[in-house]
C-alpha cells in the first residue's frame, strides 16, 4: 500500500504548491485543494472533520487547511512514511487493545457554537459537581465546560490581550503553534524536530504527520519571562488536545516557567492522544515545565477514557543549562509518557519530579530518561506512584552516562504507594554507565498505605477520607513543592477528588 | 466511665482476650501490667476501635453507652486517646498540621469553632513549655526520623493538646531515658483531673513511682488475674510474673484475686 501511494504522489512532490507563510491568500488554498481533489481527495475543505482514516491525502488536507508552507507539508509526509514502517511499542507494562489507526479521524476543527452548551444548565451535573469539589471559581466553570460566549462572563480575551502585551514588551513570543508557523517560520524550521526527531518513535512519528496545534514559546537571550506561561491564557487553545505539538526555545541566560493542563477534568471525544513537546535550553538557560494532566480516565469499570501517548523531551544544549519537568498525572485510561532530558551541555542539569496516580482501571507506564553527555552533568529523579482500585502503575526510568560524561551524577528516588489490594506498582530502572567517574544512586520503596498510618489518624479523630488525602499529600510533598504555588494547591485537591472512594 | 464485661476477642482467628473484666471511673489512674503477649495492647486497640480485632463475646460501655458500635474516629472525638506503643511515621505530613487537623476534627464534632493557625500555635507553645519538648519536633513530619524517646514524648504532647476524657498510655515509658521519664510522668500528672481517666500500660514499677496509680490490674493470658493497689506493682517487681503462674494468685488475699 505504501509503495502505491508513493507512485500516485510522485508528480506532486516535484511540483511545489503555492502555499507559504506570507502569500496564503484564499485563492491559492482553493487551487491547492482542487489540485488535491484531482487526486481523489473528496473531503470538503470547509468541513469540520475529515473522515476516519489516514493516508497522504489526509495529511495534505490538514496542511492545506492550516495554510502551511511546503517544507512543513514535506516534513509531515516524511514522518508519515516512517510511521507506516513502524509498529506500536509493546514493551510498556500496559494492557492495550490494538488501536485501529484507520478508524480515527485526524482532524476536527474547534467545536462550533451550535454544538456547545448554551449555559451551565446544559452541562453534565457530574462534571459541575467535580468543579465544585476542586474549588473551581464559578466564573471559570462555564469556560471549562465549553459554554458558548463565555467571554462575556469571564473576560478571557481581554485578559489574554494584556497578558500578550506584557510579554511582547519583554520580547517573549508565546503563541499557538499554527501562528508561529506563519509568523516565525524560520524559528520553527530551525528547531522543529531537533529534539524529538519525527521518526523517534511510533507516536512521535504519528504526531509529526498529523499534529493539530499546540504552543510555541521563544525567550530571547538574557530575558527572564515576566510571568508564568500557561496554556490557559493562550488564544486559540481550544480543542488542540489530540495531537498537540509544543516547542519551547530558551536562548542564552533566559528563564521560563511553563504550565500545561488544568486540574478540571477534561473530556474529549477523541480517545487517542499523542502529543509531542520539545524543549531547547541554550547556555545558562532555565526551563521549568509543569504539567497537571487530568484527561477523562474512563468510568469505574474502565470504560471510555483517553489513551495518552506522549513524547516529551528537553535538550540541555548549552553549558550550565537546566530543564526541570514536574508532572502530576491523574487522568487518562492509559498514560505512556517519559519526559526526558538530554544533558549535552557541560554542567547542565536535568530534573524530573512526578506524581502518577491510577485508580479504578487506569494504567500508567511513566518515568523519564536522563542522558548524560556533557561533563559535570547532574540529574535528579523523584517519582511517586500511587495505585488504588485496580490501577496499575509502572515507573520506567533510564539513566545513561555516556563515555565522555566525566563526573556525571544522578540521584533517583522512586516510591510507590498502594491503596487497597487489587492494584499494582512496578519499577523498571535502567542504568547504563560508560564512564567510571559517574555517581548514580537509586532508591526505591513500595508501601501499602499503612493500615497503621490510617489507624493512627483515625485514632486522633481525623476522618478516613481526610486521613487518606493527608497521607497521600505527605507522600507527594517532594513533588508538589516544585509546582508553582496555586498549581500545587490545585494538584492537592485533584488527588483528593481522584482518590474518592478508594479506601473503605 | 469505662466498663468492660466478659470481653472475648480474637485476632486473625486466634483468641487473645478470654473473658476480661475491667472498669475505671473518672478521676482515676489505673495501671495494667502483665507478661509480653498477654493482650495488653490488644485491649487498648479494642477500646480504640482498630480493625481486625473481633469481639466474639462481652460488652464495652463507655459513658454508659455501647462503645463497640462507634467508628474509631468517633471514639476519638468522644474523648478516647491512645498513646501508641509503636507510634507510626507519616512522611511528609507536618507534625503541627497533623495535630491541628486532629484537634479541629474533634472540636468540629463537639460543635466548637475550629482554631486558626495563630490560635493553635499559641496553644501548642503553652503545652510545649509544660512538657519541655523541643520546638524542632513541630516542624518535622509526624514521627519521621524521631528517636524512640521523641516518639513517645510526641504522643504525650498530642495528648496534652487533645485533652482526652479517657487516655490509654501503652508502654509510654519504654525507650525513655531517666529525665524524659520524669518529664513525661510530670506531664501525665498535670493532666490528671476529676473528669479524666487514664489507663497506663507498663512493665516497670519506675513509671508508677512517678505516676501513682489508684489501682493495678494484672493481665495474663487474656484475663485480669489480679487487682490491687499501687503495692501490687511493687510485689510484681520483686517476684516477677512467674510468681503469679506458680500459684502466687492464691497467696494473694481474696480481695486481690480477680
Ligand atoms: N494482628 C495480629 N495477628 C496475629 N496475632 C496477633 C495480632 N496482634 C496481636 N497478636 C497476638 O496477640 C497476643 C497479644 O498481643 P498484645 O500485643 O496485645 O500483647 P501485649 O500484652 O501488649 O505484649 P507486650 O507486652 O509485648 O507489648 C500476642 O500473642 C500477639 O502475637
Ligand atoms: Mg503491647
Amino acid at each position: 500500500m505504501h509503495g502505491e501511494l508513493k507512485e500516485v504522489y510522485k508528480p506532486m512532490s516535484s511540483e511545489p504548491t503555492q502555499v507559504d507563510s506570507t502569500s496564503a491568500n484564499p485563492s491559492s488554498v482553493d487551487h491547492f485543494v482542487q489540485q488535491q481533489y484531482r487526486y481523489g481527495f473528496v473531503t470538503d475543505i470547509e468541513s469540520e472533520t475529515v473522515p476516519p482514516g489516514l493516508d497522504e491525502d489526509v495529511i495534505r488536507w490538514i496542511s492545506a487547511r492550516k495554510e502551511e508552507p511546503q517544507w512543513l507539508l514535506d516534513w509531515r509526509l516524511e514522518a508519515y512514511h516512517h510511521w507506516l514502517k513502524m509498529s506500536p511499542p509493546d514493551w510498556a507494562h500496559l494492557k492495550i487493545k490494538p488501536i485501529d489507526f484507520q478508524a480515527i479521524s485526524y482532524f476536527s476543527a474547534p467545536k462550533s457554537d451550535k454544538d456547545r452548551p448554551k449555559s451551565l444548565d446544559e452541562v453534565d451535573p457530574k462534571l459541575l459537581e467535580t468543579y465544585e469539589k476542586l474549588g473551581v471559581p464559578l466564573h471559570e466553570r462555564a469556560r471549562l465546560a465549553g459554554v458558548v460566549a463565555v467571554d462575556v462572563v469571564f473576560d478571557s480575551v481581554s485578559l489574554g490581550t494584556t497578558f500578550r502585551e506584557e510579554l511582547k514588551k519583554a520580547g517573549v513570543i508565546f503563541c499557538s503553534f499554527s501562528e508561529a508557523v506563519h509568523d516565525y517560520p524560520d524559528l520553527v524550521k530551525q528547531y522543529l524536530g531537533t529534539v524529538v526527531p519525527s521518526r523517534d518513535n511510533f507516536f512521535a512519528a504519528l504526531n509529526s504527520a498529523v499534529f493539530s496545534d499546540g504552543s510555541f514559546v521563544f525567550i530571547p537571550k538574557g530575558v527572564r519571562c515576566p510571568m508564568e506561561l500557561s496554556t490557559y491564557f493562550r488564544i486559540n487553545a481550544a480543542d488542540t488536545g489530540q495531537f498537540e505539538r509544543t516547542l519551547i526555545i530558551a536562548e542564552e541566560r533566559s528563564h521560563v516557567s511553563y504550565l500545561e493542563g488544568c486540574t478540571a477534568p477534561m473530556r474529549d471525544q477523541n480517545q487517542l492522544h499523542a502529543a509531542v513537546v520539545e524543549l531547547v535550553a541554550m547556555d545558562d538557560a532555565n526551563i521549568k515545565y509543569s504539567t497537571v494532566q487530568n484527561w477523562y480516565p474512563g468510568d469505574e469499570n474502565g470504560v471510555g477514557g483517553i489513551y495518552n501517548f506522549v513524547t516529551k523531551r528537553g535538550d540541555c544544549r548549552g553549558d550550565r543549562s537546566r530543564i526541570s519537568w514536574t508532572q502530576v498525572e491523574t487522568g487518562s485510561a492509559i498514560t505512556w509518557k517519559y519526559p526526558s532530558c538530554i544533558l549535552r551541555g557541560d554542567s547542565s542539569v536535568g530534573e524530573f519530579y512526578s506524581v502518577a496516580l491510577t485508580n479504578n482501571y487506569q494504567q500508567a507506564d511513566t518515568g523519564t530518561k536522563m542522558i548524560h553527555i556533557g561533563r559535570n552533568t547532574r540529574s535528579k529523579i523523584i517519582a511517586k506512584g500511587i495505585s488504588a482500585g485496580h490501577g496499575q502503575n509502572a515507573y520506567r526510568g533510564l539513566v545513561r552516562i555516556t563515555k565522555n560524561a566525566e563526573n556525571a551524577r544522578n540521584y533517583t528516588q522512586c516510591d510507590s504507594m498502594l491503596i487497597g489490594k487489587n492494584c499494582g506498582a512496578h519499577t523498571f530502572p535502567y542504568i547504563e554507565v560508560s564512564n567510571p567517574s559517574a555517581k548514580v544512586e537509586h532508591e526505591a520503596t513500595t508501601s501499602r498505605i499503612g493500615e497503621d498510618q490510617l489507624f493512627y489518624c483515625l485514632q486522633r479523630g481525623i476522618s478516613e477520607e481526610d486521613a487518606v488525602s493527608m497521607i497521600v499529600d505527605g507522600f507527594c510533598k517532594q513533588v508538589f513543592r516544585e509546582l508553582p504555588m496555586e498549581f500545587a494547591v490545585e494538584a492537592k485537591a485533584l488527588l483528593e477528588v481522584s482518590l474518592e472512594g478508594a479506601v473503605g | 466511665m469505662l466498663e468492660i464485661k466478659n470481653l472475648h476477642v480474637t485476632v486473625g482467628g486466634k483468641a487473645i482476650l478470654k473473658g476480661l473484666d475491667f472498669s475505671i471511673e473518672a478521676g482515676q489512674v489505673h495501671a495494667i501490667m502483665g507478661p509480653n503477649g498477654s493482650g495488653k495492647s490488644t485491649l487498648g486497640n479494642v477500646i480504640a476501635g482498630r480493625e481486625g480485632y473481633e469481639v466474639t463475646q462481652g460488652e464495652v460501655l463507655y459513658k454508659g453507652k455501647n462503645l463497640l458500635e462507634l467508628a474509631p474516629e468517633v471514639r476519638a472525638c468522644e474523648g478516647i486517646f491512645m498513646a501508641f506503643q509503636y507510634p507510626v511515621e507519616i512522611p511528609g505530613v507536618n507534625n503541627t498540621y497533623f495535630l491541628r487537623a486532629a484537634l479541629n476534627a474533634q472540636r468540629k464534632y463537639r460543635g466548637e469553632p475550629e482554631l486558626d493557625s495563630m490560635e493553635f500555635l499559641k496553644l501548642v507553645r503553652e503545652k510545649l513549655k509544660i512538657l519541655h519538648i523541643n520546638d524542632d519536633l513541630l516542624h518535622r513530619a509526624v514521627n519521621e526520623g524521631f528517636s524512640g524517646g521523641e516518639k513517645k514524648r510526641n504522643e504525650i504532647f498530642q495528648m496534652a493538646v487533645l485533652e482526652p476524657v479517657l487516655a490509654i498510655l501503652d508502654e509510654t515509658d519504654s525507650g525513655l531515658d531517666i529525665d524524659a521519664l520524669r518529664l513525661v510522668a510530670e506531664g501525665v500528672n498535670r493532666l490528671r483531673s476529676d473528669d479524666r481517666a487514664m489507663i497506663v500500660i507498663t512493665h516497670y514499677q519506675r513509671l508508677l513511682d512517678h505516676i501513682v496509680p489508684d489501682k493495678v490490674h494484672v493481665l495474663a493470658d487474656g484475663k485480669i488475674v489480679a487487682r490491687g493497689g499501687a503495692e501490687l506493682a511493687l510485689k510484681l517487681e520483686e517476684q516477677g510474673y512467674t510468681w503469679l503462674e506458680q500459684g502466687g494468685i492464691q497467696s494473694l488475699g481474696a480481695e486481690l484475686r480477680a
